[in-house]
């Protein structure tokens, strides 16, 4: 299990928006989190890069343990901890920089690299996010103006460049077109070959499409998590049913 | 479902002096919108005639050169033979308002990240006002403090009488500082916040997202607001007029006593009768700040269209 969420709680001022989550996430695969807006999902997503922490009046209690290390211990460095851990936004937010250095804005932060080496890595960045074919002549145009859904996969080959360990993705798709979709879901499968992919949706068929394992939230609990067949299949918790047969939500 | 039985086409017909209502508010309501327009069109036009007309009256009827105004040195225009130079002017204006620019600047950009970025609430709530304090303060109560504050100080620290170039850049720094401190704020609170959460997604510190990512980004609009600054400082007469000494030549150090366009407006304008070559030669450095402030605003236009880019 590369991620680790014990006795989780997370609050907004006065606003408890996870509780007492407990969850293991295991390495190199696809895991989900659905449920209804306002459910929590995105918020544990952003704990696990500690993205909450920029927001004003966030307590959180409980541990969250990566690769065997507490994210919450003092000793941590977020900086460190973001590049193991990378996340693609709902919108595409690529720089406005060129392309190339979209890529090469991560490498560049966390230390000095030849040039030929920095080449190299983007390329190979932009290769793992399927982009490369499309973008190799107009590395110096800028990122806007590609495609949405190009802009979107030049976030996933921004986020590899960093070499992490662990992907999160917050409805990356949500502001795409069909098409866009299924390139960005089949890269996803791709992906999880070789990194941890945790990805917060809307779309349940999205989740069972691509996912191995699912968790179901609903105001701020876990109600289950499962393998995706099993949880879509036969789900235990009344409420888990009621969900994805569209009762509600 | 049962729907009423109104239908447009069938409406009663006592709705229709309803419409005649509507119709008669829509023309008033475009009345007072075009003639509002026009009003503020016909008196920009006139000011700009106005101006333009005994501003070039020198170069037209006197036979004043062109040439001579904008590069020649010496001004006496009741002498024999009257000198028309308003080079030492146009270098006074130039070098309070670049170098007050230089100054305000990067404290301006300083206190506008401090304000959005490392203390939002601090910023909003006391430094943001006391900023926009400082552009109500009348501008004779600047000179007031440059005289008495700043022009003593530089007499003290350094070489000569304490007025001049640096004393009005540095009076004028402070007045041009909300200037550019608001523009500035405006456009790093309308940056995406997504650009900076995707930068610090990366491991991207704090500095790191703020020198590469949120001042290359709204850099055009940052030198609009400076641009707007040196334009007020351009225009700004009284404070500027009260610490720089306002002798007529081009002045060899910072802390000797120089002059700008608009210092020499004020200075002469009660001194001459209206329709003399002397009034008129002042209503000519008139139309250059008017022409300076046209490029400025034109030099605003170009770096706008490439924020929208």
């Amino acid at each position: 299990m590369i991620i680790e969420i014990d006795k989780l709680n997370l609050y907004y001022g006065d606003f408890h928006a996870l509780k007492n989550v407990n969850l293991s996430i295991p390495e190199r695969s696809v895991t989900a989190f659905i449920g209804p807006s306002g459910c929590g999902k995105s918020t544990l997503l952003r704990t696990l890069n500690r993205m909450n922490d920029t927001i004003p009046g966030v307590r959180i209690e409980g541990d969250v343990t990566i690769q065997g290390r507490n994210i919450y211990a003092s000793e941590t460095e977020v900086e460190v901890l973001r590049k193991r851990v990378g996340m693609v936004f709902q919108q595409p937010n690529p720089f406005p920089k060129s392309i190339y250095d979209n890529v090469a804005y991560g490498p560049k932060l966390h230390g000095r690299m030849k040039k030929a080496e920095l080449d190299e890595l983007v390329e190979r960045s932009l290769r793992a996010a399927s982009l490369w074919n499309e973008v190799k002549d107009v590395l110096k145009k800028s990122a806007w103006s590609l495609s949405g859904g190009q802009q979107q996969r030049l976030c996933i080959a921004r986020a590899l460049a960093v070499e992490p360990d662990i992907l999160l993705m917050d409805e990356s798709t949500s502001a795409l077109d069909p098409i866009s979709t299924t390139k960005i879901e089949e890269l996803t499968r791709e992906l999880s070959k070789k990194y941890t992919i945790v990805m917060v949706t809307h779309n349940m068929h999205q989740a069972a499409r691509i996912s191995d394992r699912t968790v179901f939230f609903l105001n701020g609990e876990v109600v289950e998590a499962a393998d995706t067949q099993t949880l879509f299949s036969s789900p235990v918790d009344q409420r888990t049913e009621d969900y994805i047969s569209g009762r509600f939500g | 479902m049962n729907l009423p039985a109104t239908d447009i086409r069938t409406a009663p017909a006592e709705k229709a002096p309803k419409r005649q209502r509507h119709i008669a508010e829509e023309f008033r309501g475009k009345f007072y919108v075009y003639f509002c327009v026009l009003l503020m069109i016909v008196i920009i036009f006139s000011i700009v005639y106005f101006i333009a007309s005994r501003g070039l009256a020198p170069f037209i009827a006197n036979g004043v050169s062109v040439k001579e105004m904008l590069f020649g040195l010496k001004w006496n225009p009741e002498g024999d033979p009257a000198a028309f130079g308003a080079l030492p002017f146009l270098f006074g204006s130039f070098a309070t308002s670049l170098l007050a620019a230089v100054i305000a600047a990067p404290l301006g950009f300083c206190a506008s990240v401090f304000m959005t970025e490392i203390m939002p609430k601090f910023g909003k709530t006391l430094l943001q006002p006391a900023i926009e304090l400082l552009a109500g303060i009348p501008s004779v109560v600047y000179g007031f403090v440059g005289l008495s504050v700043i022009v003593p100080f530089l007499r003290d620290t350094f070489p000569g009488q304490g007025i001049g170039i640096l004393a009005g850049a540095l009076v004028l720094s402070v007045m041009i500082l909300p200037t550019i401190t608001t523009i500035a704020t405006d456009a790093l609170r309308s940056l995406p916040s997504g650009l900076k959460e995707g930068s610090y997604a990366l491991g991207a510190t704090r500095w790191q997202t703020i020198s590469r990512i949120i001042l290359p980004t709204t850099l055009p609009s940052l030198l609009t607001g400076v641009v707007l600054g040196i334009a007020r400082a351009f225009g700004e007469a009284l404070a500027v007029q009260m610490v720089i000494g306002n002798a007529p030549h081009i002045p060899h150090s910072l802390f000797e006593s120089a002059t700008t366009l608009t210092s020499i407006i004020t200075l002469e304008m009660g001194n001459t009768t209206s329709g003399s070559l002397h009034n008129n030669a002042l209503w000519s450095l008139a139309l250059i700040l008017l022409l300076m402030t046209f490029v400025f605003v034109f030099v605003v236009r170009v770096l706008e269209r490439r924020v929208k880019r």
